[in-house]
């Protein structure tokens, strides 16, 4: 269960190096994505004009107060509260997002299902696993809101977030096969029944 | 016109304004501070916890809460979408439409003045106005109580990662218990990770398929160590519970023993053909905020 620091964007082979239940700590940069965001990119052929090659992406719409366009806050926005939704809603989007965008890292919480798992086998990708409802904490690893796109979706505009020592978060699935929310999901029909039985019901 | 007051007791008169404030307040309250129940809840959990990937999770979640306390930032970034629940007690006196309409300004202006993250959007159009209202929402509830010259207002902004954990089954009579059982354990298993364990469990049984799903979330958003009124709902509340938490879901679907801090049920008379079961989830954010309007003044708590 090793550790690993990688700097935003990372490499295919950053990412094949990863293994379920290894650890992730991000550095300096992170891409906020929602519903919305990828509805418009991938069925109503909207098109970013951010570079998320390379990159990551965080299932989430922030709570961000409006500000003067300054140094620090050049998207004109800054970060009152930034958590992560789940991300079982977006499973048919994790192809393209890698394919077209060519991203390497999901993270969100709740987990992804076997398309994504085949997408990030095929293409070199993983899954980093969020604790869900720790919004506070996690807003301390942003540093700014630097730019946003398709902000007529607000709050599920494509964020970019300057971040420092995002994490630590859980390899949940990565690019040999391997999920453990598919483990646990086995783990947990096999109960069935002794569950039931506990009820009185066979 | 005669005024159907309690002779010689000067009735409880509450203006618009200060249920407006209350709602705000109360909006921004909920979002920041976790009720002392579910933190018991969670230290429970910490107890009795054998997985270790689940103990450093709930270590995370209880690392939140503080965060959350000593920033003063929002627990979670879901604000929900925003239900008020208003209890209104005997020889209270106001202006029921007037009451509605300063829910709803409290509710924009918490959305607008903090500012928040409005999550609410028309249905067809996906269109957020940016206030955290729409049509029918604030959902409000309202409900007459006994007790004299009281009135409670109680907010919940329920998230949507546990709201879409939310299932409704017509059962018949000759699925029996063991169906509603059956709808129970596989309710778990299909929200398993995806509504924010651990949760709590809402279960309605009866009453026709819009109240047994009321009863639902009545059951989910009532405090860790409430019982259901009804013996037999009770019992049920204490098996239900054991058997969700022998599934070994765990916080975050990740494994471990505390996937629900407790399952609430709540019954409701049903038909003699009809056995209906509703499951409604509340995540570990189990956020709550309320206010108690008395001749004395107003107090505020979960």
């Amino acid at each position: 269960m090793a550790h690993h620091t990688l700097h935003m964007p990372c490499t295919e082979a950053d990412i094949r190096k990863l293994r379920i239940g290894d650890h992730v700590t991000l550095q300096d940069t992170l891409f906020g994505i929602r519903d919305a965001t990828q509805i418009h990119m991938f069925d109503h052929g909207r098109r970013t004009r951010f570079d998320l090659r390379g990159h990551a992406v965080i299932h989430t719409a922030p709570n961000v107060r409006k500000v003067d366009k300054r140094a620090t806050n050049d998207s004109g926005y800054e970060a009152v509260c930034i958590g992560t939704t789940t991300s079982d809603r977006m499973e048919r989007f994790t192809r393209p997002l890698m394919e077209r965008e060519g991203v390497r890292i999901i993270i969100g919480k709740g987990g992804l299902r076997e398309s994504s798992q085949q997408a990030f086998a095929d293409l070199g990708g993983v899954y980093l696993a969020i604790i869900g409802g720790t919004a506070a904490l996690e807003t301390t690893w942003i540093e700014a809101i630097e730019d946003v796109d398709l902000d007529d979706l607000n709050p599920e505009s494509l964020w970019r977030f300057r971040i420092r020592d995002f994490g630590p978060l859980l390899v949940a699935m990565d690019s040999h096969g391997g999920s453990l929310f598919a483990e646990v999901q086995q783990k947990v029909q096999d109960r069935r029944a002794a569950a039931l039985a506990r009820l009185g019901v066979t | 016109m005669t005024l159907m007051t309690r002779q010689g007791v000067e009735p409880l008169r509450i203006a618009p304004e200060a249920i407006e404030e209350a709602a705000k307040l109360l909006y921004i309250r909920a979002l920041k501070i976790l009720p002392d129940d579910i933190k018991a809840g969670f230290s429970t959990l910490v107890a009795t916890e054998t997985d270790g990937t689940a103990q450093s999770i709930l270590a995370t979640m209880v690392e939140n809460i503080g965060v959350a306390e000593r920033t003063e930032n929002l627990l979670c970034q879901d604000t929900g979408i925003p239900i008020f629940n208003v209890e209104i007690g005997r020889n209270v006196e106001l202006d029921g439409w007037a009451l509605k309409q300063a829910i709803r300004r409290g509710t924009e202006r918490a959305t607008r003045e903090h500012p928040l993250r409005s999550s609410v959007v028309h249905p067809i159009t996906r269109q957020n106005e940016h206030t955290s209202c729409g049509t029918h929402v604030p959902v409000i509830n309202i409900d007459f109580v006994e007790e004299e010259r009281v009135l409670r207002l109680a907010m919940i902004p329920k998230g949507s990662g546990s709201e879409n954990g939310s299932f409704l089954q017509m059962l018949i009579p000759a699925d029996g218990l063991a169906g509603v059982k059956r709808f129970v354990i596989d309710a778990a298993m299909k929200a398993g990770g995806k509504v924010c364990p651990p949760t709590i469990m809402g279960i309605g049984i009866g009453g026709t398929s819009d109240l047994c799903m009321h009863l639902a979330k009545v059951a989910a958003t009532r405090p860790l160590g409430s019982r259901c009124a009804d013996e037999q709902g009770a019992a049920l509340e204490v098996s239900l519970a054991d058997a969700v938490n022998s599934l070994g879901i765990g916080p975050q679907g990740l494994g471990g023993d505390s996937t629900a801090f407790a399952v609430h049920v709540e019954v409701a008379a049903t038909h003699i053909t009809m056995n209906p079961v509703a499951v409604n989830i509340q995540c570990h954010s189990a956020r709550r905020a309320s206010a108690t309007f008395t001749p004395d003044g107003v107090s505020i708590g979960f």
